[in-house]
């Protein structure tokens, strides 16, 4: 079988000076067609297992092998809502490709199911022709969504597809969520983000943004200006700290602050009101996605040494695959098996972190091997930044302002397997306030979920 | 977009500022704050919701100039908008009858005082008025905070108006003569932690409104970090008004300080800018 194409990319030197500069440049046509003749077009294609939303995989690639991208994209759309975020930032080793038969069956790379996904949606993006979604005449039942984040926007799309009068309130100056304020531009272009945007509002959803559901206005005052029900994806952007002593010291932050500043607020460009500390010594603490582009922001900040500290070892790094590449192309320096237990300053001003040193232990709840201390051995980093990237918690405003919502005891929000719908009858939820941490995927695949069996719901009420 | 629909000077680099946020102005309580933006690549910052009009769908703002961000809305006039305002944010003030209340505000401290002593005046308190600044010329609300108080002392560290002296001397005097149940201080960071010390040794419980550094103002940040009897709180979400004695007014004085040394070049280019014009 043939080599799996490489995904072209800006040289270390020249991306790692610039927040915007995408890193991954795309396939060409030539590119994306013979990886497309990779595929085998599996009589079971188990690929399709490894999506969370089951695209059809197979079928996709055959039309990009068969040069017809728009088929491929139409065929991408009737599972996803943007696929170009998706063949951007989907961890694909773990998911679809992890399920190739290539990876499976002959322990070769799997066949490039992002970048060639990536590749269809950005043909689309960049042509003239537009695959045409076609949208239900008018019903004029009010619908509501908590949040503009993909789960919101998957939603969207969606219900103002069957027909319904959809307003997304978006606590934020800016439409988006983590795709926005998160994800940098150099892994997820802001402009594909608007570009679904955009093409919602041309299908009629209407977006209030600076509007916090449950402070602004609540969910009973809409109930009153007629809203039938609402679709809660109010994400889980909640800093987590660790704790330690010294945490709350100047140049001590949260990954959600350091990104927002920069991504969301421009921190860094020359025309920005909104300041941001650039360090000369970064340490990211932790080892997930949010880490990576941390880290590598500073880098792009002008940060002399930039390091991950991580508790497990390398292998064990939740971040996706090609991100680490990417990282350490970068000059990222992974310090693992390490562990924070204070913060150093002088004055007020972050100058070192004392790291424990950590073994693997048995596996735990999870499979990997937990990390234990080694009794003892600690070091002392000097470092000027230290940025926590620990994990979040569930948003609580909507927890805490809607009567009646069962709550688990991590914060989020229960909600029926099946249909989404949470304890309070017209609520549904879904995306990260539902699994407290997930994938750009799996909160559009809620919110789809959520509106097909609301809209079933809805027509069943109308009918009655 | 919210437009400005009245502006006043209330003293050198103070103004009042009526915005249009319907919203806003029927759900605000005593306490609450918003965050503004102006312009598409400006800062978010916090301001206290100081009144509100119904009947109008406005909210009044005070705006002190302090650096890019403060200047760039006070530069605004009557009829321009302001780009972004998101609100109401914070937990309420704590409403209740408890007896006296000693209100202490500090220069610009008066701004966010007015909506909370006329709210604890409405509940049945009686309401004793401290207002304290550096000069005559940085008392502002004089009118609005004496209509609200039974009683209204006014301080200057100069004398050249009301009595002299800082406003912990002011404190000492009231605390003397009467029995005070409950003070709240708000102000600068330092003048909160000289007014907490002071209500510490006559066993008074104090509550301070804390203007702690902000980006989001909902939580997902922690910028504004403060820690509270050993906990860390996050002055957007949890307050902005906190038990002045279990604050840790050295940290919380520190991290103001945090990004001075972005912020001062960030005003020198907006200064430069300016003149440039
Ligand atoms: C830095 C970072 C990198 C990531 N990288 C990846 C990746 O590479 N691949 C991947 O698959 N996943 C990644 N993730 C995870 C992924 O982004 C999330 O799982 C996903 O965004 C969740 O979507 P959501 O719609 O549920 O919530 P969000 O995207 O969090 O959106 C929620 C929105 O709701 C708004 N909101 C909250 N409360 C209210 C309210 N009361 N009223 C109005 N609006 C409200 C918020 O302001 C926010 O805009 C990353 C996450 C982060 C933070
Ligand atoms: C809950 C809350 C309510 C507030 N209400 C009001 C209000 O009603 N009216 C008003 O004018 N201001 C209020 N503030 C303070 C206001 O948000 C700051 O003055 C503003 O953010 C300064 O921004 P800037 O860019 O103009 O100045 P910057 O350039 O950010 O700061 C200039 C100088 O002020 C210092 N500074 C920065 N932030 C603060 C701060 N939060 N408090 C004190 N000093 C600071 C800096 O160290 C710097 O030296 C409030 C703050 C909070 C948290
Ligand atoms: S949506 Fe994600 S998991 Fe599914 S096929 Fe596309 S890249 Fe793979
Ligand atoms: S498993 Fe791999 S080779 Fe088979 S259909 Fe799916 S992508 Fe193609
Ligand atoms: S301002 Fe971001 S958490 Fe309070």
């Amino acid at each position: 079988a043939k080599e799996r194409v490489e995904m072209p990319e800006v040289p270390p030197m020249v991306r790692s000076k610039s927040q915007t500069t995408e890193v991954n440049k795309g396939l060409t046509k030539e590119m994306a067609v013979e990886e497309a003749k990779r595929c085998m077009d599996c009589a079971n294609p188990t690929c399709i297992d490894g999506c969370p939303v089951g695209i059809n995989i197979p079928k996709f690639i055959k039309h990009i092998e068969n040069e017809e991208p728009l088929k491929a994209i139409a065929t991408l759309k009737e599972s996803s809502a943007l696929p170009a975020a998706c063949g951007r930032v989907c961890p694909q080793e773990k998911q679809c490709e992890a399920n190739c038969f290539y990876t499976l069956k002959l322990n070769k790379p799997a066949v490039a199911i992002g970048h060639l996904e990536r590749y269809a949606a950005d043909y689309e993006n960049n042509s003239d022709e537009k695959v045409v979604q076609e949208v239900a005449p008018s019903n004029g039942i009010k619908v509501g969504v908590v949040g503009s984040g993909p789960s919101g926007l998957a939603f969207a799309g969606d219900m103002v597809k069957f027909g319904y009068d959809v307003t997304v309130f978006e606590a934020l100056h800016e439409i988006g969520g983590v795709l926005k304020y998160g994800i940098p531009e150099f892994r997820l272009p802001n402009s594909l983000v608007d570009v679904e945007i955009e093409s919602l509002k041309r299908m009629g959803v209407k977006f209030e943004t600076n509007f916090i559901v449950g402070q602004t206005q609540t969910i009973e005052q809409l109930r009153e200006q007629g809203f039938k029900s609402f679709y809660v994806a109010s994400g889980a952007g909640l800093p987590r700290f660790m704790n330690i002593p010294g945490e709350n010291v100047n140049g001590v932050l949260s990954a959600n602050e350091y990104l927002t500043r920069v991504n969301l607020m421009f921190a860094g460009s020359a025309e920005a009101d909104t300041p941001v500390i650039k360090g000369k010594n970064v340490a990211v603490i932790g080892g997930g996605n949010t880490a990576m582009d941390a880290v590598r922001t500073a880098i792009r900040m002008g940060a002399e040494n930039a390091m991950i500290i991580y508790r497990r070892s390398l292998e064990q790094l939740p971040a996706r695959a090609e991100e680490v590449h990417h990282a350490k192309q970068e000059g990222v320096f992974f310090n693992t098996l390490k562990n924070p237990i204070e913060f150093l300053h002088e004055s007020g001003k972050l100058n070192a972190v004392k790291v424990q040193h950590m073994e693997l232990g048995e596996p735990d709840a999870s499979g990997r091997r937990r990390p234990i201390p080694i009794e003892g051995k600690t070091e002392i980093i000097p470092i000027d930044v230290a940025i926590m990237a620990i994990g979040v918690s569930p948003n609580p405003i909507i927890p805490n302002s809607v009567k009646g919502l069962d709550i688990s005891k991590w914060g989020t929000i229960e909600v029926s397997e099946e249909t989404r719908q949470s304890s309070v009858e017209d609520i549904y939820a879904g995306g990260d306030i539902v699994r407290g941490g997930a994938t750009v995927i799996l909160a559009m695949g809620d919110g789809r979920d959520a509106a097909a069996s609301m809209h079933k719901k809805l027509q069943a009420e109308m009918n009655n | 977009m919210n437009k400005i629909v009245k502006k006043e000077k209330l003293a050198e680099r103070i103004y009042r500022l009526e915005v249009e946020a319907p919203l806003i102005a029927a759900s605000r309580k005593a306490g609450n704050f918003i965050i503004a933006r102006t312009g598409k690549l400006g800062e978010r910052i916090p301001l206290t919701v100081v009144d509100s009009d119904l009947d109008k769908g406005t909210i009044t703002l005070v705006v002190q100039e302090m650096g890019v961000s403060s200047k760039k809305i006070c530069a605004l006039n009557e009829g321009e908008y302001i780009t972004d305002l998101v609100g109401p944010l914070g937990r309420p003030t704590d409403i209740k009858k408890v007896g006296t209340i000693l209100a202490c505000a500090g220069g610009l401290g008066a701004a966010p005082m007015l909506p909370i002593i006329k709210a604890f005046k409405e509940a049945g308190n009686r309401v004793i008025t401290i207002l304290a600044a550096r000069s005559k010329d940085l008392l502002i609300l004089k009118e609005e905070l004496a209509a609200n108080s039974d009683e209204f002392i006014i301080m200057t560290d100069d004398g050249t108006e009301g009595k002299k002296g800082l406003i912990t001397v002011g404190m000492e005097e009231v605390i003397a003569r009467e029995k005070i149940d409950e003070c709240i201080a708000v102000g600068p960071g330092v003048m909160m932690k000289f007014c907490a010390l002071t209500t510490k040794k006559h066993n008074i419980p104090t509550m301070v409104s804390l203007n702690a550094i902000m980006v989001d103002g909902t939580g997902m940040c922690g910028a504004c970090r403060v820690t509270v009897g050993d906990e860390t709180k996050f002055t957007c979400v949890d307050g902005p008004e906190f038990d002045a004695h279990k604050i840790d007014f050295d940290e919380f004085l520190l991290r103001l300080g945090g990004y001075k040394d972005q912020e001062n070049v960030l005003l020198e280019n907006f200064e430069k800018s300016c003149k440039l014009k």
